[in-house]
Parts: C-alpha cells; sequence; structure tokens
C-alpha cells in the first residue's frame, strides 16, 4: 500500500522501483533503473511501517504500509536538497547543466527557494586534464552514480569517493588524480549518468540554449515516470 | 455612497550587489506595471530616487552582501519593511559575486589592482568614500531575517508579479514549479 492505494510488485523490486512501475512516483536522485541502489542521498525517504527508510533500498513486501506524499516528507525532502544546495558550489546560471541536472529539478519540483543554510562555499578544484572531459568538483553531490557506471558497465573502476563526513570528495583512479592519466572515454556510461554538471562533455557548451532543455518542459516528477523501467505489457 | 480608496501598499526596492537584472525584469512586466502602480506606492527605489528606506509594507532586495554599505542598508530595510523579499540568485545565494568566495580577498585586490596591467597603475583603490568590502559575499538570509524568496537570475517577470500580487492580495504567495528557476 502506498499513501493508500495498493501497489503491485515483482519478487525482487524494492519500494522505489515498485511504485515507479506502478506509475507512482517518489522523488529520488542517486538511484538510477540501470544501478544497483545506493541509498545515500535520501530523498526517497518514505515512511513504510511507520519507520522512516529509503525505499531505494527497502525491499517491496506483501503487506507493507508506505506514505510518501505526506507534508511532513515533503519538508524532509526540501531539506535534503537544501542542504546538497548549500554544501557544494552549485551556481546555477553559469553551469551548463542547467535545466538537464536533476539536483535543480528536484529543488524546482519541491518548491526550493533557498538553500536557507549558511553557504559552504568549499574550496574545490577542476580537473581539464581530459582531452574530451572536463570535472568540477563543485558540483558534485556525491550519488557514486558515475563509481558505479564506472565499475559495473564501463569496467574501468575510474571513480572513487574518499574521505568521511564534510571531508568526503569524488577521487580518479590514477597516481596524478587527474582523469587524463586514466583510461576514462567520452563514451563511457560513467559520462553519461551524472545527475549534475560534474561531469561534463567538452566543446557542446550551450549547444541547446537555456529554456529548451529537459527539465524545462516537464518536471522531473513526469519525466521519472516516463523513464522508469516497467513489466512487459504494462505501460505508464 | 462612496467606497474609501483603498490605501496603496508602499513598496521598496534596492540592488546591493547584484547588477539590476531583477530590476530590469521587474520593469519586464510590461503593461501590468499600470495596474501595479494603482495598488502600490514607491518608497526608496531606483526608480524614485529616495534615498532612504522609510517605513513599507514590501521590501524587495536584489544582490547579496559585498561590503559594509550593503549591510547597512539591508538592515534599514529590515527595520521598516514588514515583509522582506530576496530578489534573485544573488540575493539568495551570493550568486555571481560569491564566486570569489573560495579566494583570499587581498589577493584578488593585489591581482586586479597591482598584478594585472591594464588596471594597475592607480594601485588598490582607498578612498575614504568607498564602502569596504567584506572578507566574504553573503546572501542576504545570512544577515537578516528574509520572509520570502524569488529566485532565478534573473527571476521571470511572472514570477515576481505572482508573488507581489499574492502578497497584496493577503494570500501566501505559492510559486509553481515552473517559476522556481535558478538560471
Amino acid at each position: 500500500m502506498l499513501d493508500g492505494a495498493p501497489v503491485p510488485f515483482e519478487p525482487g523490486q524494492t519500494v522505489l522501483q515498485a511504485a515507479l512501475a506502478a506509475d507512482r512516483y517518489i522523488p529520488h536522485l542517486c538511484y538510477h533503473p540501470e544501478f544497483r541502489p545506493h541509498g545515500s542521498c535520501k530523498l526517497c525517504t518514505a515512511s513504510v511501517g511507520g519507520r522512516l527508510v529509503a525505499t531505494c533500498t527497502t525491499p517491496a513486501e506483501a503487506g507493507l504500509v508506505v506514505d510518501s506524499e505526506t507534508p511532513q516528507l515533503r519538508d524532509v525532502r526540501r531539506t535534503l536538497v537544501q542542504m546538497l544546495f548549500a554544501e557544494g558550489n552549485h551556481f546555477c546560471p553559469s553551469c551548463e547543466k542547467s535545466g538537464n541536472c536533476q539536483l535543480q529539478a528536484q529543488g524546482s519540483d519541491l518548491g526550493v527557494t533557498t538553500a536557507g543554510f549558511r553557504h559552504l562555499y568549499p574550496d574545490r578544484p577542476i580537473d581539464a586534464s581530459h582531452p574530451d572531459a572536463w570535472i568540477d568538483f563543485n558540483r558534485c553531490v556525491l550519488c557514486e552514480l558515475c563509481v558505479r557506471a564506472s565499475d559495473e558497465v564501463d569496467g574501468k573502476h575510474v571513480f572513487a569517493l574518499a574521505g568521511r563526513g564534510l571531508t568526503k570528495h569524488l577521487i580518479v583512479n590514477a597516481p596524478s588524480n587527474r582523469l587524463g592519466d586514466t583510461t576514462f572515454a567520452a563514451s563511457d556510461e560513467a559520462m553519461q549518468v551524472c545527475p549534475v554538471g560534474a561531469i561534463l562533455p567538452k566543446r557542446v557548451g550551450f549547444a541547446v540554449p537555456i529554456g529548451s532543455r529537459r527539465y524545462d518542459q516537464r518536471p522531473v516528477s513526469a519525466q521519472a515516470l516516463d523513464d522508469a523501467p516497467r513489466p512487459a505489457g504494462r505501460s505508464p | 455612497m462612496t467606497v474609501p480608496a483603498r490605501p496603496r501598499v508602499r513598496l521598496a526596492t534596492t540592488s546591493l550587489a547584484g547588477c539590476f537584472g531583477c530590476h530590469m525584469s521587474l520593469l519586464d512586466i510590461d503593461e501590468k506595471l499600470l495596474p501595479l502602480l494603482e495598488l502600490v506606492e514607491f518608497d526608496r527605489s531606483p526608480l524614485t530616487d529616495i534615498k532612504h528606506c522609510g517605513p513599507c509594507d514590501i521590501g524587495l532586495i536584489e544582490g547579496g552582501v559585498c561590503n559594509a554599505e550593503n549591510v547597512h542598508v539591508l538592515r534599514e530595510f529590515r527595520a521598516n519593511c514588514r515583509v522582506l523579499i530576496a530578489l534573485g540568485a544573488c540575493a539568495i545565494t551570493g550568486g555571481l559575486p560569491a564566486q570569489r568566495n573560495h579566494l583570499d580577498l587581498g589577493l584578488c585586490l593585489q591581482e586586479v589592482y597591482l598584478t594585472e596591467p591594464s588596471l594597475s597603475r592607480g594601485g588598490i583603490p582607498n578612498d575614504p568614500e568607498l564602502p569596504l568590502p567584506l572578507d566574504k559575499v553573503h546572501p542576504l538570509h545570512e544577515i537578516v531575517r528574509v520572509d520570502y524568496y524569488i529566485p532565478g537570475c534573473p527571476p521571470s517577470a511572472e514570477a515576481i508579479w505572482q508573488v507581489l500580487t499574492d502578497l497584496i492580495a493577503g494570500r501566501l504567495p505559492q510559486l509553481p514549479e515552473r517559476l522556481v528557476r535558478y538560471d
């Protein structure tokens, strides 16, 4: 049961996967249908049997009572997005990812108008050593999607997260810690999967104008349902 | 019987560390400026050239806080405005001026006014009339309490109109998803 309505599921599906397949949206950021769940952004937090859990890592079971669309959970999700904005340097007006960015799209959809917290303004580098791609560490939200893509699909193990707590950061698997000294290629899945503007291809800046981009057309809540994998024969 | 005219809402606006793009967006409500002028009366604003803010209903502030004068103006607005609105990316996040926040201010001034060849003749400006720059650029909410935020660089005219008309009508301002923009 999700928000009082029954939702079908298949064995092995998580609560989030079952919800999306049934055309029921739960906000999420670090979850991607092609990769194993990570459970780090906590945006998909819902009340399952009275406990707050990440639905992307909670297996769907018969008889689960899940509440997601409540004012309290909306506040929790809004606060999580605000913390992500305050923690990095997310300067949307100059970012090539603007309009295609999932962090930004979550903010718009949840009605986040300010980060609220004191901005950290961290001092983070930019790595432009690769001929076809560049990394702006200021925008990384530590979702580990590039780590998962490079491990599971590309088989290259180019990325990892190092450090703990506030010092946690993305690192590159080369003695120099530079992307240009790895086997990374622009055709890698790790290149495509970044939800924010941290890993970007070179030489395509603003090819699609602001206002004509993915989340300029429809909110992320509608796009995510279009993208969700569904069992054969079930249409959204 | 004649109905007494409803008193107009008093509105003050200013730009701190901003580019006046948000004010341009306010003017971009185009023909709605005429109905707006029937609803509001401008206090301190670049549009009136009044130098100090008196008691107001609504204060609209564009730009972040980058120097000592910005702090004084912001506090004057907060003391005088019943409702204070942070208008645009710089007022809400620090924006473009805050891109210097990870740099040392002294080194910035040295680079621009001493090292860089085209500007280096006069040295670092030190006129007593110039407000002292702050070490970091701050969003408004780090200095005073802010009641509402209109994000965007600049916020669209429609978003500004929506919040102003909601407030004037006594409604809680609500921006739909498509008007919550950060770029």
